[in-house]
């Protein structure tokens, strides 16, 4: 194995994934190369079915690849173990769905928190490092309220709260306006704006094409290959140099 | 990390009361019926050894009449062909310590105009030696009053109430038997139950020949149905009951192989085994009580996977921002056995509290033992990560993206 320069964040080659079914094989991921440097802002688009899904749950640590390599922070990612896949999920990435994904019995304030027990980081610490990422969100005057009791919108700035606890240095986000309005939509595109200006990767799945344009490089799978890579911003980070 | 774990489970168990509590339930009944059926079988048990130790220990009875029946015959002890030399040539024997003549009969008893029908026993000065029989009150007869046949009388405390009531002090009191007039001399300490039931409390010891003479009459001067021989120690039991057996068969004249006119009894063994009776019965009793424990650990069981199934998706939320194979697992396992320990204090209280009310309607002896109830608890939380376990493995080991999709 190599070490890559650690410019990139992610650096995926000849990516491989195939599901087994009763019906047969289905190649789900055909040969993906990719590199996504740090700082970058990439939306992931294409049709159902295409196999997008499916990569952003293998960027995600939340599935592995059948064959190929995947380097996270230039340290290999396919062979790891569960719990090792489990620190990246953990203190890496940090991941928002399109469902949300709280938890209903929690208050917001634990929801934010949660990642952290599982770092094992104490009560208070967790609590007052949740809190300020609620004040953030800009939602910091509910952090009592349960998930049900506020809008999907304001639901959404509370999972990009909870993916920002552990600071990761990858933002991986999955439709993450497939379920808002419009308005709301590009409210937190707003969000995930302000987030790259700090310097985290955001990779996104989306397929709206208005939603794309808020990134600055756009991606498009088709039938588990990459058919476009196009950039149309230059990189935050290099654009302060 | 603990605690936030112990609050999760707290809060998943209070999201669905009912199922909560009905899973509890199970747990509360299998650990109320073994602390319950404990406190009764270690009551039993504890009488039981109260019972045999106020008998005496490494006891032989000397009974007149065959060892087994065969064609009809009066019952063991009825024919009196023992006797008090016997019982004398007894005390002489290797490791006897003491021998003492009992002969029985129930008599009416009178005091002032008091009347009572008890257990007169008429025996020797070693009988209250033998066991262990103290006095609260005045003294004993001794030797010279079974030479000179005195009528003096050692009572029972429960024959003592019943003629005197409590205001009366029994001591140098003289009463009446059948015709003869006795002297209280001495009070017996109270002895309670019997292994048989008998109260021993209700009685009247009396020098043999005088009860003999006075009391019952018309026998053959001398002769007793039955007499206590008590062996030095456990280990010289066999030998003694040989020598007891040698002995009899010398002084009667029988012949090898020809039928005995007596029989020796152990009693220590009698009431060992009366003893591993009791013991066999509270072990079985906290068996089938057991049972009811395990089928509360299947009950948790049942809802722990039932939970699982329902929380898929909360699992692979967990999953997804970093909770690691065994942070479910202890969170699901933690889940059960809080169900089951809050289950089983409950079980605990209420199995204190049923046995407490068993002992008051039934005057029952019961027995509380720190023992029991750190076995239920321990066994409980056991039940709980057993049954616990396997729920809990099944939701570590499900697949985040699966889950997620749920």
């Amino acid at each position: 194995m190599t070490t890559l320069p650690s410019k990139n964040v992610i650096s995926v080659s000849h990516l491989y994934k195939e599901y087994y079914t009763d019906a047969g094989t289905f190649s789900v991921l055909k040969d993906v190369n990719i590199d996504i440097e740090a700082g970058d802002f990439v939306a992931i688009m294409g049709p159902s079915g295409s196999g997008k899904s499916t990569f952003m749950n293998i960027l995600g640590c939340l599935d592995k690849p059948t064959k190929g390599d995947y380097f996270l922070d230039s340290q290999t990612v396919a062979s790891l173990e569960n719990e090792a896949l489990a620190n990246l999920r953990n203190k890496t990435i940090g991941f928002v769905f399109q469902g949300f994904n709280l938890l209903a019995r929690s208050s917001l304030v634990d929801n934010v928190a949660l990642p952290l027990v599982y770092s094992g980081v104490d009560k208070e610490d967790r609590t007052a490092r949740a809190l300020k990422l609620l004040e953030k969100v800009g939602l910091a005057k509910h952090s009592a309220s349960r998930p049900n009791q506020i809008s999907g919108g304001q639901q959404q700035r509370v999972a990009i709260a909870r993916a920002l606890i552990n600071n990761p240095r990858l933002i991986l986000a999955d439709e993450p306006t497939g379920n808002l309005d419009t308005t709301t939509s590009h409210e937190i595109m707003m969000l995930f704006n302000e987030l790259n200006q700090d310097g985290i990767t955001v990779v996104l799945v989306t397929h709206e094409q208005d939603i794309a344009d808020h990134a600055s490089r756009q991606i498009k799978f088709v039938d588990g290959r990459i058919v476009e890579d196009v950039r149309t911003k230059t990189i935050h980070s290099q654009e302060l140099r | 990390m603990f605690s936030a774990m112990f609050g999760e489970a707290w809060r998943a168990m209070g999201a669905n009361r009912l199922r909560t509590f009905l899973t509890m339930l199970g747990m509360v009944i299998g650990v109320g019926a073994v602390v319950l059926m404990m406190a009764i079988g270690q009551g039993a048990e504890d009488s039981v050894k109260k019972s045999i130790s106020a008998m005496g220990s490494n006891l032989f009875i000397v009974l007149s009449g065959p060892p087994s029946s065969g064609g009809a015959r009066s019952a063991s002890g009825n024919a009196a062909t023992l006797n008090v030399k016997d019982a004398n040539a007894m005390t002489d024997l290797d490791g006897v310590i003491a021998v003492a003549p009992l002969s029985m009969g129930n008599a009416q008893v009178i005091y002032a105009g008091n009347n009572w029908n008890t257990a007169i026993l008429g025996t020797s000065p070693s009988y209250l030696d033998i066991r262990s029989w103290n006095l609260i009150d005045g003294y004993a007869f001794g030797v010279s009053d079974m030479r000179s046949a005195t009528r003096v009388a050692l009572i029972g405390t429960t024959t003592a109430h019943s003629l005197f009531g409590d205001d009366v002090d029994p001591i140098g009191k003289t009463i009446r038997i059948k015709a003869s007039p006795f002297t209280i001399i001495g009070i017996l300490e109270s002895k309670g139950q019997s292994l048989d039931g008998r109260d021993q409390d209700d009685t009247i010891i009396v020098p043999l020949p005088t009860a003999q003479r006075k009391i019952f009459g018309n026998q053959i001067p001398g002769s007793v149905r039955q007499i206590l021989v008590q062996a030095e120690s456990d280990k010289v039991m066999g030998m003694v009951e040989d020598n007891l057996n040698s002995l009899l068969k010398q002084r009667h004249n029988i012949r090898e192989g020809a039928e005995q006119d007596f029989s020796v009894r152990n009693l220590t063994a009698l009431a060992n085994s009366a003893a591993e009776t009791t013991k066999t019965m509270s072990l079985l009793l906290g068996a089938i009580a057991s049972v009811s424990l395990l089928v509360g650990g299947i009950g948790i069981m049942n809802i722990m996977l039932v939970s699982v199934t329902e929380r898929t998706r909360e699992i692979g939320i967990r999953m997804a921002i970093g909770a690691r194979e065994r942070d479910i697992l202890l969170q699901f396992l933690l889940e059960a056995v809080v169900i089951s320990i809050v289950g089983c204090l409950i079980g605990i209280a209420l199995g204190v509290g049923g046995a407490i009310l068993v002992n008051k309607l039934t005057q029952a002896s019961i027995i509380i033992s720190l023992n029991a109830i750190t076995l239920a608890f321990s066994v409980a939380t056991a039940v709980g990560v057993f049954f616990g376990f396997y729920p809990a493995k099944k939701a570590a080991k499900l697949n985040p993206i699966e889950a997620l999709r749920f």
